[in-house]
């Protein structure tokens, strides 16, 4: 989170040589640099290094048996199969709309919980109890719930004259509904994230702005949201890069299905490894790896070139 | 005083949102623990016709074996274990990154950043494991647990050290600290809170993964927490009370941990992460 602190903790900004004050040179040794060495030895070899291995072998044929070195079959493979193209498609719905809804509802949530309302405290601890149920967990549950005969949402609906849909088993709601309950489960961190942000805006723009005869409208608009832009910062690229990836709630809740209109990536790399297609399982990470990186980076580097300085 | 009447209505407003949107999911698990089979079999939010939650724990515990005792018995030595290497080695890199600018930091950034955006590669993975002989042990399990958590420990300390003066690290120093102890004995408990931090978020994040243990640690001797839940859903039927029980019983460390650590997570966070 350093990277999306601001630019102000001047450590924590990736630094170019010649634009820091000199050091004496007996203050480095006290910071040598072998402390980095034992985290980065694990980190190289089971996370670097398969990553590494995972562009060699995504152009081959890998089974149990033997590895056989095939170009870009693999890749043709990915895309011309339509179960693939439609998990490429989703990767991005899901992405994009849990992001999104975590953003707006965190902030509402936090603001609200930033403020003097009645209850607060009970708020804030309800507000983060999802994180602590397992994502499993979260996903049978909701399992129940949304089950289209029994669950209770439905039950309640019918309660009021509304015939609930399907929510998991009609292929067009599927994966909406488990957009809806990733935002259920995630809220509660872009919230406190969020909280952790505004708590930092002085207090004095704000006197300042009602002494001028600012709105509250006006003072949200144009004190808070851009203040609070580092915490945006955060929770969009965390949220996204969650969001891209998500894989156990999708698993638990429809496993890709009906049929495959909830798949995404990450439960298509799953589903090639279960069979054994391990080559076909590899490309498909180098893809979600493509996507990933295509849409964190450039975000990444225009929400850090746009912060606002305190 | 109208303030005050906004105050408690929008505050009334929300306790009333949050109980049907964050409660009743919470109630629905704990009421389906305490029913009977068939009464849970309808999936109903209904109050149980007996209480039987004591018979279902007893059960869900007999489950195969006493699975479930032996899967906390992993599940807590792979979170201690994973934990414990991940912040110690994460707190060192971070103090290191945060003191002391080198040509290096760019570099080591760009491989915190890929640590957090990079999907990891199941099959490589798994392959690497292989030879190095840890593949399907729980110690392999820790140090992959290690090697993804890392990134968000790293930049959390390294934000945090960065706002900590060096006065002390200056003293210290004078009065013949080597880095070590500089690093133990200094940075280590100023670290404190955030530490802490780390700690629940971390632990929280490895008791509740399911993804990882599946790829990387198969066979039911291995089962953690989260594995067990399987036991009660079958193709043919599902078990829901039981389910709704192995639930509730998982859930109570992360809910343990949370409770006892509240203040500390939002201060931490507050202090480290996110300076506005």
């Amino acid at each position: 989170m350093a990277t999306l602190a601001p630019p102000d903790s001047t450590e924590a900004v990736v630094t170019v040589p010649g634009q820091r004050p000199p050091r004496r040179r007996y203050a480095n040794a006290m910071y040598p640099h072998w402390f980095v060495l034992p985290g980065a030895a694990i980190f190289l070899v089971l996370f670097i290094a398969p990553t590494f291995a995972s562009f060699y072998y995504a152009f081959t044929r890998w089974t149990l048996f033997d590895v056989e070195f095939i170009g870009f079959d693999n890749f043709v493979t990915f895309f011309t199969d339509p179960q693939l193209s439609k998990g490429f498609v989703n990767t991005l719905i899901f992405g994009g709309l849990t992001s999104g809804l975590k953003i707006v509802l965190g902030l509402l949530i936090g603001v609200l919980l930033t403020s003097e309302i009645w209850a607060r405290g009970y708020l804030r601890a309800v507000i983060f109890f999802p994180v602590l149920v397992s994502t499993v967990g979260v996903g049978i549950t909701f399992q129940a719930l949304m089950d289209p005969y029994d669950g209770a949402i439905n039950q309640a609906l019918a309660w009021v004259g509304i015939d609930g849909p399907g929510w998991l088993t009609d292929p067009n709601l599927a994966l909406y509904s488990i957009i809806a309950v990733d935002v259920w489960r995630g809220v509660g961190l872009a919230a406190l994230i969020y909280m952790a942000g505004l708590v930092a805006i002085p207090q004095e723009y704000y006197e300042a702005a009602k002494v001028d005869g600012a709105s509250g409208w006006h003072r949200f608009w144009n004190i808070t949201l851009p203040l609070v832009r580092p915490a945006t910062t955060t929770v969009i690229i965390l949220s996204l890069i969650g969001g891209l990836r998500e894989f156990q709630l999708i698993w638990v809740m429809t496993g890709g299905g009906p049929g495959f209109a909830s798949d995404v990536l990450a439960s298509v790399i799953y589903k090639q490894y279960a069979y054994g297609f391990f080559g076909l399982s590899t490309a498909g990470n180098v893809v979600l790896f493509v996507v990933v990186s295509a849409i964190i980076l450039p975000l990444f580097w225009w929400l850090n070139r746009k912060q606002t300085d305190l | 005083m109208s303030r005050a009447v906004t105050r408690h209505v929008t505050g009334g407003l929300a306790v009333l949102v949050s109980a049907v949107v964050f409660l009743v999911p919470f109630a629905f698990i704990v009421l389906q623990s305490f029913k009977t089979g068939q009464d849970s079999a309808t999936l109903k939010f209904t109050w149980p016709v007996d209480f039987v939650l004591l018979e279902n724990i007893v059960t869900v515990f007999q489950t195969r074996d006493y699975m479930l005792i032996t899967a906390f018995i992993n599940s807590t030595i792979l979170t201690v274990l994973s934990v414990s290497i991940m912040v110690v080695l994460s707190a060192m890199i971070g103090w290191v990154l945060a003191r002391r600018p080198s040509r290096w930091n760019p570099v080591i950034t760009f491989f915190i950043l890929a640590g957090l955006i990079v999907p990891p590669a199941i099959v490589p993975t798994a392959w690497i494991m292989q030879s190095l002989g840890i593949f399907n042990t729980l110690f392999g399990l820790a140090l992959i647990e290690v090697a993804y958590g890392m990134s968000f420990c790293v930049l959390l300390f390294r934000a945090f050290v960065s706002n900590i003066p060096r006065e002390l690290d200056e003293a210290a120093t004078i009065d013949g600290a080597g880095p070590i102890r500089l690093f133990f004995q200094v940075g280590f408990p100023l670290l404190k809170s955030v530490i802490v931090t780390a700690i629940v978020v971390q632990s929280v994040a490895v008791f509740n993964d399911f993804a990882n243990p599946l790829y990387f640690l198969p066979g039911e001797e291995n089962a953690t927490v989260q594995l067990t839940l399987f036991n009660f859903q079958s193709q043919f039927q599902t078990t829901w009370n039981l389910l709704f029980t192995d639930i509730l019983l998982i859930t109570i460390p992360p809910l343990v941990m949370y409770i006892f650590f509240n203040r500390q997570i939002v201060a931490g966070m507050t202090s480290g992460a996110i300076k506005g």
